[in-house]
């Protein structure tokens, strides 16, 4: 059977981390969901199995030769299909996985000098820490050019001096954070990267936001007074942060469409566990068709958001461009994901609306999908501009 | 340290199995065939001694084309390579059979330890361990909970139903284990690409001097006359307590010899 031309290892691949998922991952996620604790044992051996690596190469050409930074060699493809099969029973790992790789890593292998991907990301690619990126704002999310967020230079030219807050950063105060990367002001109209790593003085991070989904994940707001890392903590080229972070985006989208997929494919795993057992009426609520079609339903936007991320991510495998193509499956795959958890609650009649139903958190999950790493609001545009219209 | 795991491929106990109607054999063409779960323990239990001690770490397969799916994911948890053998007699191979065809597969190999499950979930006749030591001459340390190793001294923790035994031998020696010993680890990526490329040596029953009347069922000294199905559950019996019912839930349980 061909499935979308996956090879066999990707195959593989995915049907581990099935298995993972099923028998390490939903047995105790309910548990640290309730208590919003972050699942520390699940992402080591996550990274025990190479996921934190996967789109990497194990090495990368540098000045004085190759570095070692120790990534698995494989695709972006391969990194998509963990977070959907993750994501079917879980999303707060999925993102959590997804955030650390896609925000996390891939700017500082992709922008980094040799001396941050030496310093960084070997640690980061091993799952041992996690990095975390703050763009978003108070005062600036969907429109990320309004950062107000400065960082100045030092009088002797040695140090940037950051001045700011970041709301709603992934990762960012685990005991496993090892540092945020912050987009900043340099200049006037002038937005840059830096490296901040955890613990530097002036650099707070508060409590962890009471949030109404991926409750086992973790977010913080930050902020920075006066805080001094060196000046080789720049990432990438001063003034390129923006243009930066949107290709780092632009390929988040896929991931994040990757996820809503699980989530919406995790909705019919339970609606049809559920509609076999429970009885209305005198029958198993799956022999009426009102229920009939809603999974049929659920399961026909599943797979259509799958079409569209695995279309969106061979793409971008292949080197073609897919800026739009990502888009409509962050957009399509996102939309999917919080209609099949309206409907897989439904389904679940009042026990839909208990925590200890899987479909519950599924449903508390979902409407993040249509918000983070660009709203749907921004997809359109994103589509809309694509298509020519300005 | 030299060791050879045993690995076999069954039909998913976790899904609706069954027999043959026309010679009484595990139907393993309809089945979706996985590695043996004990197996995974055992293999597990090799590459920790591996990681330990050094050494090489053999995969062991006797069993149908199809079983090359089953190597390669043993494979991608990390031994070495594997030698399967496959042959047309092969099929209606007893115990006894099985025992002479590994047992003459493992001679090749000359291994410090054979490691292999307690049992196969499809048969489940936790004997496999106990032949393979007697026709190789190797201690038998069987339904290990715990292994440890110094130089060529084995000290196992053997599971029984009150607790467990301490059993100690030399190597070379056959030792079998149950899912308590260890937590088998999940193919890394890396490994899932390094299996594909990783040796398997296919060896026949002619390479290995097993005469093919020594096997299949001709040469089995087992044979399944016949098989009927599991018979439905019964409705079971209903206490109602109408202050009696511990006399009456105890009663039920001695008649039953339960208690
Ligand atoms: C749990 C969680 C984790 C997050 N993790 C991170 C992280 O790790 N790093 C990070 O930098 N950010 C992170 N974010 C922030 C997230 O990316 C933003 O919340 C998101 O981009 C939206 O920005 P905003 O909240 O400021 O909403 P706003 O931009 O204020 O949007 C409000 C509404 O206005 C709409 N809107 C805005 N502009 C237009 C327009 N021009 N036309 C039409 N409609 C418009 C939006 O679509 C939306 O519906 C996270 C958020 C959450 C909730
Ligand atoms: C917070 C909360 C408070 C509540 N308070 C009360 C209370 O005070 N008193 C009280 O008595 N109850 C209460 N309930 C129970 C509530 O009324 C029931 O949950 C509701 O009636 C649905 O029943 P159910 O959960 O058994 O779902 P089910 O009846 O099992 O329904 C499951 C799914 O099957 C569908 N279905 C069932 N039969 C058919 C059919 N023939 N054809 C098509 N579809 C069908 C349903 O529409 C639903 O989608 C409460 C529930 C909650 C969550």
């Amino acid at each position: 059977m061909t499935d979308f031309g996956l090879s066999e290892e990707h195959r593989e691949l995915r049907d581990t981390v099935r298995r993972f998922a099923q028998d390490k991952v939903a047995p105790v996620i309910g548990e640290l969901y309730e208590k919003h604790e972050f699942p520390y044992d699940l992402v080591r051996q996550m990274g025990a199995m190479g996921l934190f690596g996967l789109p990497f190469p194990a090495t990368v050409p540098g000045a004085d030769g190759d570095l070692e930074i120790g990534g698995m060699d494989g695709d972006y493809l391969a990194l998509c299909l963990v977070l959907e099969e993750l994501a079917r029973v879980d999303s707060s790992l999925s993102i959590t996985l997804e955030a650390a790789i896609s925000l996390g890593a891939m700017p500082i292998y992709k922008y980094g000098t040799d001396e941050q991907k030496r310093r960084w990301l070997p640690r980061l690619l091993r799952g041992e820490a996690l990095a975390g990126f703050g763009l978003t704002e108070p005062g600036a999310g969907s429109d990320a050019g309004g950062t107000r967020t400065t960082a100045r230079l030092s009088e002797d030219g040695t140090e940037w001096i950051i001045n700011g807050t970041k709301s709603f950063i992934t990762n960012s105060g685990t005991t496993m954070t090892c540092l945020v990367t912050v987009t900043a002001l340099t200049g006037p109209d002038e937005i840059s990267s830096i490296i901040v790593p955890s613990g530097t003085p002036g650099f707070t991070v508060a409590p962890g936001y009471s949030k109404v989904g991926w409750c086992a994940s973790d977010t913080h707001e930050l902020t920075f007074v006066d805080c001094r890392v060196p000046v080789d903590n720049l990432l990438g080229k001063r003034g390129r942060g923006f243009a930066q972070f949107l290709h780092i985006l632009d390929e988040g989208r896929i991931a994040i469409a990757a996820l809503a997929t699980g989530l919406a494919q995790g909705c019919v795993d339970e609606s049809l566990k559920y509609a076999t057992q429970r009885e209305a009426f005198g029958h198993t609520i799956g022999s009426y068709q009102a229920i009939q079609f809603m999974i049929a339903d659920m399961e026909t936007r599943a797979h259509t958001a799958r079409l569209a991320w695995r279309d969106a991510a061979q793409r971008l495998v292949a080197g073609e461009p897919f800026k739009r193509q990502a888009a409509i499956a962050k957009l399509h795959a996102s939309t999917v994901a919080v209609d099949n958890a309206r409907a897989g609650t439904q389904i679940h009649g009042g026990y839909g609306f208990m925590n200890e139903f899987p479909v519950s958190r599924m449903w508390r999950d979902s409407k993040i999908l249509e918000i983070g790493e660009g709203t749907s609001e921004v997809q359109r545009m994103i589509i809309a501009r694509d298509l020519g219209l300005a | 340290m030299k060791i050879v795991v045993l690995v076999k491929q069954v039909p998913d106990s976790g899904a609706e199995r069954n027999l043959r109607a026309d010679d009484n054999s595990v139907d393993r063409a309809s089945a979706n065939n996985v590695i043996n779960e004990m197996d995974e323990y055992a293999i597990e239990e090799a590459l920790r001694l591996q990681e330990a001690h050094g050494g090489e770490v053999t995969v062991l397969t006797m069993g149908p084309d199809r079983a090359t799916e089953s190597i390669r994911k043993a494979l991608s948890m990390g031994p070495d390579g594997a030698v399967h053998v496959l042959d047309d007699a092969l099929p209606g191979t007893d115990y006894l059979g099985t025992s002479r065809v590994l047992a003459a597969a493992i001679g090749t190999l000359s291994p410090d330890l054979v490691i292999c499950g307690a049992e196969a979930t499809d048969a489940r006749g936790q004997v496999m361990a106990h032949m393979l030591a007697e026709r190789l001459g190797f201690a038998a340390l069987t339904g290990a909970r715990k292994l440890t190793v110094e130089g060529a001294q084995l000290t196992v923790e053997r599971q029984t139903e009150e607790g467990y035994e301490v059993v100690t031998a030399a190597t070379p020696a056959v030792v079998s284990v149950w899912d308590t010993i260890n937590e088998p680890r999940y193919p890394s990526f890396k490994g899932i690409m390094a299996a594909k490329k990783k040796p398997v040596d296919t060896k026949s029953l002619a390479d290995l001097g097993v005469s093919a009347d020594q096997v299949g069922w001709g040469g089995s000294a087992t044979t399944v006359l016949s098989h009927s199905k599991r018979p439905a559950r019964s409705a079971g019996v209903k206490v109602t307590d109408s202050g009696e019912g511990g006399v009456a839930l105890v009663d039920y349980l001695s008649s039953e010899k339960f208690v």
